[in-house]
């Protein structure tokens, strides 16, 4: 088993075109260095400053729930967990 | 009950129960009937309340242009309400949004014009925007960043609701404009701080995010994540399926987006069961499913409808 991290259309040039990549980690924040790891440059484009967040127009869901309201970067995850980055968007 | 005129008969929705699809006598599932408004949707309230906030400032006079930005619903509630009140309306709508919301806006006399469907809402108040400069008497009532979007929520739906049902401890709504969840968000931490807000954001297939830079995202203006507890992301599969069970279990028969908003609810319902909670769980029915039967989500195979509504703004 292991984490899997979906990655919208314009971050595939990082991952060779691939949709999702496995990665691994406890926090949201290591398994993003994780995945970084294999996928240099995926991060730079997820998180910025220091201390380190999640960049204002992207949104990261973990097992669909938005992680910004269970702990940001700090979020806990586990094996089988499905991790979905996106661009913000409208509706209405 | 008797109006003076459709206008008057804004809001005051239905609130009902969700005997079957309620886990148990303890933790409990009630529908807000938004569809119950004149044009069937929870959005005459937000167009109703700008268009008059605006008429009382002065922003709006007589025989003026309405412009907004919108995926459908917004548009067809400003629409019906400029016709009564003698303005003229402009939709700016993305080309992959269902016919019916065409053929109903023309209906009621609004002009609209195309967005592409790459990038979805974000282009439509992309190229409205444009318009505005191009024609800057124009009245762009602007359901994102106007306070009377999430006022006749924090008025009316939430009221409403508490009004109805005093024990109630979870509001669950759909996330575009964020009018509702912020007005109701705000009316909630105000009058019974312990009622839980929670988002359901529909998730669309990959065209609709577009393929241009993140940092060209967009978070509406209303949008304060203080006012909401938990926000879960739901994909066309969800809905569908929980859209149909609402039509099975209650027969509601409501638009695809409340079967987003309905998959958050009853999420929360279970996890309100294993932690052992007493729960009266308010979600709100956004809109009937009428303007959506086109799409195919309520014929054949959960996975034929999850495949024509790849690339569609279904909610």
């Amino acid at each position: 088993m292991a984490i899997e991290l979906r990655v919208p259309t314009i971050l595939r040039t990082y991952t060779g075109g691939a949709k999702a990549v496995n990665g691994d980690g406890a926090t949201l924040a290591e398994f993003i260095d994780n995945v970084n790891g294999a996928h240099p440059g995926l991060k730079e484009r997820i998180v910025e400053g220091e201390p380190e967040e999640l960049r204002r127009f992207v949104n990261v869901y973990v097992n669909d729930e938005d992680v910004r309201f269970t702990g940001g970067l700090k979020t806990g995850i586990k094996d089988g967990d499905v991790v979905v980055v996106l661009p913000a968007v409208a509706g209405g | 009950m008797r109006f003076d005129s459709l206008l008057d008969s804004v809001g005051g929705t239905p609130l009902v129960g969700l005997p079957k699809l309620s886990p148990s006598g303890d933790v409990r599932l009630w529908a807000k009937l938004e569809d119950h408004n004149p044009t069937g949707s929870i959005k005459d309230r937000a167009a109703l309340r700008m268009l008059l906030d605006a008429e009382k400032d002065g922003r709006l006079r007589p025989g003026n242009t309405i412009l907004e930005p919108t995926s459908g619903n917004t548009g067809i509630s400003l629409a019906m309400a400029a016709k009564l009140r003698g303005y003229r309306m402009v939709c700016v709508m993305p080309e992959n949004t269902s016919e019916e919301r065409r053929q109903i806006l023309r209906m009621w006399g609004a002009e609209i014009i195309s967005s592409p469907a790459a990038g979805g809402s974000n282009e439509a108040v992309r190229v409205a925007k444009q318009v505005a400069e191009d024609h800057p008497d124009w009245v762009m009532l602007y359901q994102y960043g106007n306070p009377s979007n999430a006022l006749a929520h924090y008025d009316g739906t939430a009221r409403e609701i508490l009004d109805d049902l005093p024990s109630v401890t979870h509001f669950v709504a759909g996330l575009g404009t964020t009018g509702t969840l912020m007005g109701a968000g705000r009316f909630f931490r105000e009058h019974k701080p312990d009622v839980k807000i929670v988002a359901a954001e529909p998730r669309y297939g990959e065209l609709v995010y577009g393929l241009r830079n993140l940092d060209e995202g967009f978070v509406p203006e209303l949008y304060d994540a203080t006012l909401i507890d938990a926000r879960f992301s739901v994909g066309p599969r969800d809905a569908v399926r929980r859209v149909r069970e609402l039509l099975d279990n209650e027969g509601i028969f409501a638009g695809i987006s409340t079967g987003a908003i309905l998959h958050a609810a009853l999420g929360q319902a279970a996890k309100c069961v294993r932690e052992g909670e007493t729960a009266d769980i308010a979600f709100v029915v956004a809109d009937g499913g009428w303007k959506y039967l086109s799409t195919g989500a309520y014929e054949g195979t959960i996975d034929e409808a999850e495949d024509r509504l790849d690339g569609q703004l279904w909610a």
